[in-house]
Parts: C-alpha cells; structure tokens; sequence
C-alpha cells in the first residue's frame, strides 16, 4: 500500500489571481524580510483584499529557519487566529510556515519530531497555501518541512502528509528577477529532487513520470533560465518543474544526495541547492557502483547513450556535470572556498550528521559511515567515485 | 524449520538474531529503550512480544500474556499480515508506518534519531525462518 497525493496546484504568469476568489476571514504570512522589502507580500495581499481577507504579517524567516523561528510565528498565528497560513518566499519559508501551522493547530507538539507517523488533526483552525519565490525547493507541493537544531547543527529533515499544502501558487512572475546564482542553487535542487525520486526505495508508478518530467524540463531550461533570467518561457517551464520535482519525491522519497546535502548546509553553510547538487553526480556514481539502479531509464528518457545500465550512469553523470559547467555550479567542495583545515576540522561532523538524516535510508545504496567520509573526500577534491 | 511467529520460541530466536548483528550492534550503539511487538490476530486476539534493547543488544526477549503487563517505551502494532509483509521486506518498515500497517506509538523524537538501528532490526528478524498465522 501506498498513498499518492498533490495540493491543487494553481500555475501560470496569472496564478496569483486565483487569490481573489479564496473563502476565508484572516491570513498570515510567514516569509523573510526581502519578501516584504521587495513588494512580494503587498502583491499578494492586494489579491486577498478583493477576496475580502485581511492579513498579518511574520517576516522573520531565516535561512535554514530554526525551530525558535518557528515557535515565535506559532504565537503570533495563536493571537491573529487566522484561517489561512501563506508561506510565501523560498524554501525556508514555506517549511517555516507549515511547521508554524503544525503548532498553531497542535501547541503542545514538538516541532523537532514532526513525524509521518503521528496524526496531528490539523485544518481544524487553518489551512495552507504555498506560493514560492524562487524555483527550486518544491515544497509548495510536498509535506516535508526542513528546520535546523541550531544547538546541535543538525537539519532536521521531517514531515507529516498532513502539512501537504492545500493550494500552491506557481506564478512564474514571482521568480523574473531571480539573480543568476540563485537560479543555479535552486535549479540543481530541482534536479537532485527529479533524479533521486525516480532512483529511490520508494519511487514507485504515480510519482516515475513526474520526475521524468522535471530532469527532463530542468536539463532543457535551466541553462536558458540561468543565461538570461528574463526568458519568461524558460522561467514558467523551471517554475513548473520545480513544483513537478516536488510532487515526485514528496510520493516517492529522496536519497544520498540529500542526506549529504543537508550535513553540509548545517555545518558549513552552504545553500541547500548549492549542496545537494554538488553531491549528486558523485552520488550518481557511488549508487551505480552497487547495481541495480534506474540511471539508464533517466539517461534513455533524455536521449542520452544508455544502451547498458553503465553506459546510461556513465552519461547521466556526464549530463550533470556539464549542466553545472553551463551554469558556473561548483562541482568540489573545495571550489566552494571551503579550506583544506575547516574540511578535515568539519569532516567528523559531516559524517555523523548525515548518517543520521533519513533521507539517507531511501537512497538505493546504503552508504555507511566509511563510505560517508570518503563520498565527503571526493566531493572535495573533485573525484569520480570509485568505490 | 519455520518459527511461529510471535511466540517464546520465535522471540528467543530472534533475539539471538539480534545479538548477532554487528550492523544492529553499531546502529544501536546508543539506544535505551524497551519494546512491544503486538501482532493482531484475525480472530481479534493478541500476541505481545516484549524486547529489552540496550546499546546495541537485545538484553531480553519474551512474549507477556497481555499488553497490560509492562509499560514499554515504544509500541508497534500491527496485524499478523502487515508484520509478514514487513519481515518478508515485501513492504518497507517506513512505508508501513507511513500508511499506517503498523502504528508505532512513543517517543518519536528519539525514534527518529535512530531509523537505522530500526532497520536493521527487521533485518534481523528477517534472518529467523517465521511461520505467520492465518
């Protein structure tokens, strides 16, 4: 048995007009403070006020929110009592928003164990809406929520199918003027999403098309996106794919990538897009090398040479890294500015963290502590994985 | 010669497939906390296996008349098929879980700091030849 499922997803250089015909009294905006500088918010209460909604405002998210960030919004949502939780802006603060949601409707939950196991009841006081600002997270379409235990510096990588969305807004107007850098972070965030999905434990048939679909729609348009970010067509198609890649692995699962990229963010704070897609070809490699992998039907799906499982891994990983070199995305660790001491001084830390990420435990290829720390090795120094 | 599932014999042989998993041994390396096992039968009787984990050992197994009878850390339920599916690795712990086969009551915080040790304690008992009621 397994469950598919997908917010009602709104798409287009228009979906925000869709705001104007939402039922409801009160909303609450959980966002960062550039989305409230940048006019982002006001854009979106202008349609809520012809819906007849009023509206505060949380834009305190960090990112890599943490769960004190968390905590302080679930209070301010207990005083306003809305009906409506908008997480608008990037990854951190859509996953800052369900979280909130969680313990606005939950009080006495701990937002460090937000888990799938556990039913929560929520839509009893509110309901969700995502509308991302860049393209690259998915989260408006997914049920995970990333926090960080600034303590511990440890990601927290959790989630619950309850904090599914129920309505993401995909305007691709919001992400026009997206710097180039960020276009590359957040467009190999959705590749890593798209490939790890269709190659993890739990890919299965509804969620294999979907990410087909996004490796497909991220290799075609992210380049263009990234060379010239005025191209509206190839920013509505890295939108949507975005939203597609997160529909994907929210129904399937993610992998080494993931794990390893989240380790990286905590410790030494990189972008999460920026990591996870640094890892990936290496990733590629290192799961390749335990057999039994879908690289080939990736590779075949984008027309690459895959007439064997190797010779489709071999292209796949190929592909990725000359993705990255259209797009100036680092592919060693080493090319991040990460010096040789802080690496060796981080290394321990690196592995234990993401050997303890769940994500680690769908990736087809169990990676061990061992393995970990070589991967991490590699990584820095640029090495196609032979292990 | 296939062990029924959740009885005394089952659960001595399972914890002598715990106690012999070096992966179980350094997955748990840190782990406290006692279990129950509960499989739902079809007839709407219970067996309940009670595990004593402890830094990476199983330092007692045995199956309790009634889930009454102790106060375990973590409960996981389940019926009799959804263990089957599990244990034959026919459907993934997690995914049970998620679906809700199984229900896995306690702590989760501390649970979710350990889905490996988790793991390999179905692997373990996917190593004991279990036969499962009807």
């Amino acid at each position: 048995m397994w469950i598919f499922s997908s917010p009602k997803v709104v798409f287009g250089d228009d979906a925000l007009e869709h705001l104007e015909h939402l039922q409801g009294k009160r909303a609450f905006f959980v966002t960062d403070a550039n989305m409230l500088a940048f006019g982002f918010v006001e854009r979106v209460q202008q349609r809520l006020a012809v819906a007849g909604l009023d509206s505060a405002v949380f834009a305190e998210v960090e990112p890599n929110p943490s769960l004190q960030t968390v905590q302080r919004a679930a209070a301010l949502m207990a005083d306003y009592q809305p009906d409506w939780i908008i997480g608008l802006g990037g990854g951190s603060a859509m996953d800052a928003a369900k979280a909130a949601w969680l313990l606005y409707e939950c009080p006495d939950a701990d937002p460090a164990a937000i888990n799938p196991m556990e039913d929560y009841g929520l839509r009893q006081k509110a309901r969700l809406i995502a509308i991302p600002t860049t393209s690259g997270t998915g989260s408006e379409a997914t049920w995970a929520t990333v926090l960080t235990d600034t303590e511990a510096q440890m990601k927290l990588s959790m989630g619950s199918p309850e904090l599914l969305p129920d309505l993401a807004i995909v305007d691709s107007t919001l992400v026009m003027g997206l710097p180039a850098r960020i276009t590359a972070d957040t467009g190999m965030d959705v590749l890593t999403h798209a490939v790890e999905a269709y190659t993890n434990t739990l890919a299965n048939d509804f969620s294999d098309g979907l990410a087909l679909k996004a490796v497909q729609l991220t290799m075609r348009y992210l380049p263009v996106a990234y060379a010239d970010g005025s191209d509206a067509e190839a920013r509505g198609h890295m939108h949507n794919a975005a939203a597609i890649a997160g529909i994907a692995f929210s129904n399937a699962m993610l992998g080494l990538s993931h794990a390893m990229g989240h380790s990286l963010g905590a410790v030494l704070h990189v972008p999460h897009g920026r990591a996870v897609g640094l890892f990936l070809p290496y990733v590629v490699e290192f799961t390749a090398n335990g057999g039994g992998t879908r690289y080939a039907d990736i590779a075949h799906f984008l027309r690459l040479p895959a007439e064997d499982e190797a010779a489709g891994v071999a292209a796949l990983a190929a592909a990725i890294r000359s993705l990255s070199a259209q797009i100036n995305f680092a592919t060693r660790l080493e090319d991040l500015g990460i010096s040789r001491d802080a690496f060796e001084q981080a290394l321990p830390k690196l592995v234990t963290n993401a050997a303890a990420d769940n994500q680690l435990f769908f990736n087809l290829r169990f990676a061990d502590n061992d393995e970990l720390e070589k991967l991490f090795r590699y990584a820095y120094e640029g090495r196609s994985i032979d292990f | 010669m296939a062990i029924p599932f959740l009885t005394d014999e089952w659960a001595a042989a399972f914890q002598s497939a715990v106690n012999g998993s070096a992966a179980y041994k350094v997955a748990a390396e840190t782990w406290e906390g006692d279990f129950y096992f509960i499989g739902e039968l079809a007839n709407g009787s219970q067996r309940v296996l009670y595990l004593d984990l402890w830094h990476g050992e199983c330092r007692n197994a045995y199956i309790v008349a009634s889930a009454s009878d102790k106060s375990p850390e973590f409960e996981v339920s389940g019926k009799i098929g959804s263990w089957k599916k599990v244990i034959e690795k026919k459907t993934d712990p997690i995914q049970a879980l998620m679906t809700r086969q199984l229900k896995l009551k306690g702590n989760m915080a501390k649970v979710l700091k350990s889905v490996k040790a988790a793991q390999e304690l179905v692997n373990a008992a996917t190593l004991v030849s279990t036969e499962f009621p009807e």
